[in-house]
């Protein structure tokens, strides 16, 4: 349905801006109804009777053969199990406040029904990932997102560095793409199959299993923006906020969590330490960079990659339920961080450096409060629903008694620390203290539009942790009938995670009572950043990004543009100058040559007449 | 030896001389005196042609080609009033081209040479008396002679045309 | 020695050779022309030669309509010179060259 409404809104209403956002919010929403009602007619878990989900062939999964050529049989269908039917109520969900949302964001921009058509196509390729059942529909619909989120991002094309942004977004991706390409050419060539109820261990695969998980991770990678494929996402935030919330909390980054978590099978345990690791560090690595960052997009955007460290982590500890009941929660705390940050911006004027921030409790109330609720959640602060997801995850690293788990263990920690610091050294920059500048002082509350949502998704925030999504996952990935069933009493479900493990989720609330302090020490009064000082080079370290840009810039790029140069330079010397060159001196001689022989000479003619009889005369007697 | 080898080579090496002489004189490069050679050559020639036995045509050659030819040619050198060529330096180009083309065509020569069998003995030959022509000319041969001389017809209206000085 | 054909072809093939080497080196148009004519002549009488040593007239009527032909073509090609004189006003074949390039 989204694409229908891209569709429209392209070609007929690019004029009328109401109407474009009417039909594209009409069509989300009506995804979202959609869902709900399959949910609660078919159940989670459909019966095996219905022929969905998990059957050998499955009914509902082969819509149509889309290509056959020998050996290679790629049909298009849908996949509506439990873990994909759960995406589409965060994708279509989330979407639908971050499309209300927009509304008011873009009301004053020009090219308002451009960003809802593209909206739509964004909504509709990540359905389709997460609709897909096999390889390459998932592949196609994967390149989908990317196009349109490289149109989105660069939506103020107008702007050169937003334009940058996008291509480079798009092209990180690919590199990532192409990885994930070459791990699906060596499933389909050692499994035969490449829809997803095919897959099988790690044993079918052979010896190069290790490198084929590699690879498909590598997809993630670039999708999830993890390191060293995360350049893209800071600069990203060159589109516009609700793009930003969609595509960066919600949707396309959290499609490489859950493609790991359907590609799980394959993935055998040097792969799955691999995971892990380049998880933990992008946690860290992100974490640390945000500390220093000064614009209020930027940081969120950081944390975002910070939070999708941990996911990825997750997954590489052997842990898919704690990694998606956390991108649900997620998805809800870092839209609402998103959108607010939008408010805030908009409120202001566009403007988005935080020390030109301040005071703005009074002014805006209702995007404080939200503001407040999705910080707390990020933090992992009980009750709010970020504590269940990342307590589950560390409570798992924990639990796995083992070097690997215990290590990253210390940095999930660490990391819950740091971005307790950093997000409320923004929230007191930003909320509290006097105003820093002129637009501050001016600034003034967001319309419903936009508070709408955010008050939804304030409240998701909130309760997620409760509502019985991480049984729902339990019950995806561990359906033994010992697993955690939805508990008897709400209060039980509320304290449980003390009570299952008490280490570490007491450790996290101590590293966030850190946090909290110091950031309160530090910024709650500041007027400037105090950090520098103290921190010398590596807060400017961390302020530049440690510097990635730059390395990536001087080695990749030079070499890609030394390899385009000799290529140019080969296109035009040796091709154009050589062969053509040759060719065209080659006639211009030629014809020069045979100018000669029109002299108009008389006897020049009768010698090659008889020139000519002679060789006649030979070719008949010979 | 035989009076008629004799003969023959008496009158080769006139047609050849002379031949010579048509083409290189180192004496004079006047036209006339080409054509003066020329008709000597013509008239061995046809001392070539009655060792052949071809004393029709021999006559024939007489009176075509030495009387009327040369004749034609001697007239129109001497309407045109041509003047002994001036000598413009031998071009190498032109000797090259003329040893090749002669070389071409010897080539030709001996290898159509090499690659038949000659008998020796000559079968008794028919005399070429006009009897005998005018009798194959006038079945075999009845329609080539008409259009020959419809040839001849075209021919002298085409001269008459060439020669106006300026036409109408 | 027993004259054969192949002494007459011989003397043939000399007396074209020779008026092949007059056309292509002199540079007088009459000239070039008569030794056209010295060509002919040797072809008839390869013809002539041919006709004898095979028994059969034929290639006595053919040289009869050579020696006809000739003369006809001598006549035009002779007009023709005449013409190509009063237009340059030289019978030297190099300065004739409306057909270069």
């Amino acid at each position: 349905m989204p694409l229908a409404a891209a569709g429209i809104i392209t070609l007929f209403t690019l004029h009328f801006k109401t109407i474009s956002s009417f039909i594209s919010i009409g069509a989300i929403l009506a995804g979202f109804v959609l869902t709900i009602v399959f949910i609660s007619a078919n159940g989670w878990q459909p019966a095996a009777g219905q022929g969905y989900g998990g059957q050998p062939v499955p009914a509902g999964e082969s819509i149509c053969q889309w290509l056959s050529a020998d050996g290679l049989n790629i049909d298009f269908g849908i996949k509506l199990d439990p873990l994909s039917l759960m995406m589409m109520l965060i994708v279509t969900g989330v979407g639908g406040a971050i499309h209300v949302y927009s509304r008011g964001y873009m009301a004053d921009d020009t090219g308002m029904s451009r960003f809802f058509a593209e909206l739509s196509l964004f909504t509709f390729s990540m359905l389709g990932i997460v609709m897909a059942n096999n390889f390459i529909e998932m592949f196609i619909f994967w390149e989908l997102v990317g196009v349109s989120s490289y149109l989105l991002i660069g939506f103020w094309f107008e702007k050169p560095s937003a334009g940058d942004a996008a291509k480079k977004a798009f092209i990180v991706n690919r590199l990532g793409d192409f990885g994930f390409l070459l791990g699906i050419l060596m499933i389909w060539q050692w499994l035969g199959t490449l829809n997803f109820s095919g897959l099988q261990g790690p044993e079918a695969l052979g010896p190069y299993a290790t490198i084929a998980g590699l690879l498909i991770f590598c997809g993630a990678v670039g999708k999830s923006a993890q390191f060293p494929l995360h350049v893209w996402l800071p600069d990203a935030m060159e589109g516009p906020t609700p793009v930003s919330a969609l595509i960066h909390a919600a949707t396309m980054v959290a499609a490489g969590v859950y493609m790991l978590c359907r590609i799980f099978i394959v993935l055998n345990p040097p792969a799955l330490e691999v995971v892990a690791y380049i998880g933990g560090f992008t946690a860290l690595l992100a974490a640390v960079i945000a500390v220093q960052q000064n614009d209020i997009k930027r940081i969120i955007a950081y944390s975002t990659l910070s939070q999708l460290g941990y996911m990825v982590m997750s997954v590489g500890l052997n842990g898919r339920t704690p990694a998606m009941f956390h991108l649900t929660t997620h998805a809800f705390f870092k839209a609402l961080l998103f959108l607010s940050a939008g408010s805030v911006i908009i409120g202001l004027h566009h403007e988005q450096d935080i020390w030109k921030m301040g005071g703005l409790k009074r002014k805006m109330p209702i995007t404080f409060w939200t503001f407040l609720v999705g910080g707390l959640a990020l933090s992992a602060i009980w009750p709010f629903s970020g504590f269940y997801s990342k307590d589950s995850i560390l409570g798992n690293a924990l639990a796995r008694h083992d070097f690997e788990g215990s290590l990253l263990f210390a940095v999930g920690v660490f990391v819950a620390a740091l971005t307790t610091f950093y997000i409320f050294r923004l929230f007191f920059v930003v909320f509290c203290g006097k105003e820093k500048s002129e637009t501050a002082s001016h600034a003034h509350e967001s319309p419903i539009v936009m508070t709408g949502p955010l008050v939804i998704l304030a409240i998701f925030a909130f309760v997620g942790g409760l509502i019985g999504v991480e049984g729902v996952y339990n019950r995806i990935f561990m359906p033994h009938p010992g697993g955690l069933e939805t508990s008897a009493s709400f209060a039980s479900e509320l304290f449980g995670p003390f009570a299952r493990s008490p280490l570490a989720s007491g450790l996290g609330t101590l590293a966030f009572i850190i946090g909290l302090g110091c950031a309160y020490a530090l910024y709650a009064k500041a007027d400037k950043d105090p950090l520098p000082e103290k921190l010398g080079g590596l807060a400017t370290a961390m302020k530049n990004k440690f510097y990635f840009d730059e390395i990536y810039e001087a080695t990749f790029v030079r070499a890609h543009d030394f390899i385009a140069a000799v290529c140019d330079g080969i296109d035009r010397w040796v091709v154009e100058g050589f062969c053509i060159g040759s060719i065209r001196g080659g006639a211009d001689l030629t014809g020069r040559a045979l100018r000669f022989l029109q002299t108009g000479n008389l006897q020049t003619y009768a010698f090659l007449f008889v020139i000519g009889v002679a060789v006649a005369l030979y070719v008949i007697l010979k | 030896m035989d009076l008629q080898n004799i003969l023959f080579y008496v009158f080769s090496a006139l047609t050849l001389g002379c031949g010579v002489l048509v083409i290189a004189n180192p004496f004079s490069r006047n036209p006339v005196t080409s054509a003066m050679f020329l008709v000597l050559t013509i008239i061995s020639m046809a001392g070539l042609f009655v060792l052949l036995h071809a004393f029709f045509l021999a006559a024939v050659q007489i009176l075509v080609y030495a009387g009327a030819v040369i004749v034609l040619f001697l007239f129109v050198i001497m309407l045109l009033d041509l003047k002994a060529e001036a000598l413009r330096r031998v071009r190498i180009y032109g000797l090259v081209a003329g040893v090749v083309s002669v070389g071409a065509i010897l080539s030709i020569f001996l290898k159509s040479l090499g690659s038949t069998l000659f008998s020796t003995e000559s079968p008794p030959a028919p005399e070429g008396g006009p009897a005998e022509l005018g009798k194959l000319l006038f079945t075999n041969y009845v329609l080539p002679f008409e259009v020959v001389s419809v040839l001849l017809l075209v021919a002298m209206i085409g001269v008459i045309l060439l020669s106006k000085r300026n036409l109408d | 020695m027993q004259i054969g054909l192949e002494q007459y072809l011989t003397v043939s093939f000399l007396l074209f050779a020779l008026g092949l080497l007059g056309v292509v080196m002199r540079r007088n148009l009459m000239v070039i022309y008569m030794s056209l004519e010295m060509m002919l002549n040797a072809a008839n009488l390869a013809l002539v030669a041919f006709s004898r040593f095979n028994d059969k007239l034929d290639g006595q009527v053919v040289v009869f309509f050579i020696i006809t032909v000739a003369a006809a073509e001598v006549a035009v090609g002779l007009a023709l010179i005449v013409a190509l004189y009063r237009r340059h006003r030289s019978a030297h074949v190099e300065d004739l060259t409306s057909l270069k390039f």
